[in-house]
């Protein structure tokens, strides 16, 4: 969804591929705040020096630094640069235990200048109270929290559970439930604010399922780009394959081809759809599928190609492991066809996605990109996706490997694929539509044995990769 | 009757900063005012350069009257104003 911060984020990716290819980027880049929030203009927040400070992190973010690593606040962002085109040559290693290396490559970073450190999240009475006579409002209450005071409902924060019966309860809406849009995004408790009242992501906890980064409405929650270690490769002269999401599904104006055209006009030494990779992961998932049910034919099996989910699993649903699908995913397959065909390529996996970055990084993936960060280097080098004329495909994706990013998709495509080998095949199937609280406890339950299915289709965003959290749409 | 010609530049910074928002347009329109607009997604109109990049996503109304930093709400309100003849 675009509003004001991804406004800015869009607009400071596309200065930044700019300022790289005119090889200005050293000199600019400690100058953008300042030229973005000049002393004559008006600021978004309580002044430009503000406004200047959070685009500073945000540029950090860009260039894949983590606030939460930062050390000396007085350091330049051309600093940062420099580091990071000497080690972009190099992978960097981290050492030190299990919490250091989360925290060190986590694709999630929060800038603590931009949180605004939102109250606790509490129900209160507002002025469209009438106090009226019925008072549905305490008589809803299982608490006794509200009384009515002064001809005004008043809630005792002490007894209210939060249980939102009053909230429904009142025909004038006149209580509210007040929010800390990222805690309550987070499915796994992972965001809290910490003693300084600022927004913290425990990263031992978080799954990067991406869902405070799309919540919070002061965009404190940031991405960590890899966007100049692909653009440094390019320069380079590094073969670098894209490797495009069957998400790419109407991101763009044009068509999947049209767009695999822009990225080898980008610089891109060649392109291949994640979809034929996906094809993969049908046919091996379905072969796993049958072997399980064979062995016992009472088994649930779930899918794996969500990355936040298998997160999820490791992080938090121990139980569920063992029933986790051990298919990589179609990004894994398509990585192993580019290096198969080339063992030098470098792959950059081009998606919606933010916990794919963890799984690229476990996977040897050498880079992930975001649709936005894409389309900031087609803007950036001039490219319009509309007058690309076609790229030629050898033949195109399975229209049922294309669906993979919508919800049902997976199942779908292994239902055919069964029903081709089996002839009336039935698959008993359920599908987790969007990683939540809630799903979170019936994934628990699931666990346990409390499903009457075989096949359990598991996607963290509503809808599938397609509403992913850094989709354009 | 004479129409509005629009232009909505879907060149790729465009579209990244909210042209895409504005392709609704068409059914956002009153029912009344619908066939009166000709509306057109246009490859990148070259406009982004003129301000360095600070007034994207641009639309042109009527050849020569460009919009920056369009939104479907403005784009809407203008187009409303000249097929009334308020301008």
């Amino acid at each position: 969804m675009l509003n004001a911060a991804t406004y800015l984020r869009r607009e400071l990716l596309i200065r930044l591929v700019r300022a790289f290819d005119e090889g200005i980027l050293r000199e600019e880049i400690d100058r953008i705040p300042v030229t973005l929030r000049p002393k004559e203009k008006e600021s978004s927040r309580c002044c430009i020096y503000h406004d200047r400070a959070v685009i500073k992190y945000r540029l950090m973010a860009l260039l894949g630094i983590s606030a939460e690593e930062e050390t000396d606040e007085a350091r330049t962002l051309a600093s940062y640069l420099d580091e990071i085109l000497d080690s972009s040559a190099t992978s960097s290693q981290v050492g030190g235990g299990t919490e250091v290396f989360e925290r060190h490559h986590a694709p999630l970073s929060v800038c603590g200048p931009a949180c605004s450190g939102c109250p606790d999240s509490q129900v209160v009475s507002t002025p469209n109270c009438r106090g009226c006579f019925a008072r549905p409002c305490v008589y809803s209450c299982p608490k006794n929290a509200i009384s009515v005071v002064g001809g005004r409902s008043q809630i005792d924060h002490s007894k209210c559970i939060k249980c939102g019966k009053c909230i429904s309860a009142c025909p004038y809406h006149a209580i509210v439930k007040t929010t800390v849009p990222c805690e309550d995004a987070c499915p796994v408790n992972a965001i809290r604010k910490n003693d300084r009242g600022v927004a913290e992501i425990d990263f031992a906890r978080c799954i990067f399922c991406g869902k405070c980064f799309m919540a919070c409405p002061f965009g404190a929650v940031m991405e960590r780009s890899q966007i100049v270690g692909v653009l440094s490769a390019m320069k380079r002269g590094e073969k670098l394959v894209a490797m495009v999401a069957p998400a790419a599904d109407r991101q763009f104006p044009g068509t999947i081809e049209q767009l695999l055209a822009a990225c080898s006009k980008a610089g891109f030494a060649d392109v291949i759809e994640v979809a034929l990779g996906a094809e993969k992961t049908t046919a091996h998932e379905t072969a796993e599928f049958l072997e399980r049910m064979e062995s016992d034919p009472k088994t649930l099996m779930t899918t794996s190609c969500c990355p936040a989910y298998v997160n999820l699993v490791g992080k938090h649903l121990p139980d569920l492991i063992d029933h986790v699908s051990l298919t990589p995913s179609p990004m894994v397959y398509t990585h192993e066809m580019v290096r198969g065909s080339d063992p030098a390529a470098k792959t950059v996996f081009i998606g919606p996605c933010v916990a794919k970055r963890s799984e690229a990084r476990r996977k040897g993936v050498d880079f992930v990109l975001s649709f936005e960060e894409l389309g900031a280097i087609l803007a950036g080098r001039r490219i319009d996706v509309l007058s690309c004329e076609p790229h030629p495909v050898e033949r195109p994706a399975a229209a049922t490997a294309r669906n993979f990013a919508r919800s049902c998709g997976v199942t779908e495509a292994v239902l055919d694929e069964a029903t081709g080998k089996i002839p009336g095949f039935t698959l008993a199937s359920k599908q987790i539509d969007g990683i939540d609280r809630k799903t979170c406890a019936m994934l628990k339950l699931y666990a346990s044995g409390k499903l009457q299915a075989n096949f359990l289709e598991v996607m963290a965003c509503p809808g599938g990769c397609v509403n992913g959290p850094c989709s354009l749409m | 009757m004479e129409k509005v010609k629009v232009e909505i530049c879907c060149g790729t910074a465009c579209y990244l900063l909210g042209s895409a928002k504005i392709m609704d347009i068409e059914s956002a329109l009153p029912e009344a005012l619908r066939g009166r607009v000709e509306i057109e997604a246009r490859p990148c109109l070259n406009l982004c350069e003129r301000e360095n990049l600070g007034g994207a996503p641009y639309v042109r109304i009527n050849e020569t009257e460009i919009v920056a930093k369009a939104t479907l709400e403005g784009v809407m309100k203008r187009v409303t104003e000249l097929l009334e003849g308020v301008s």
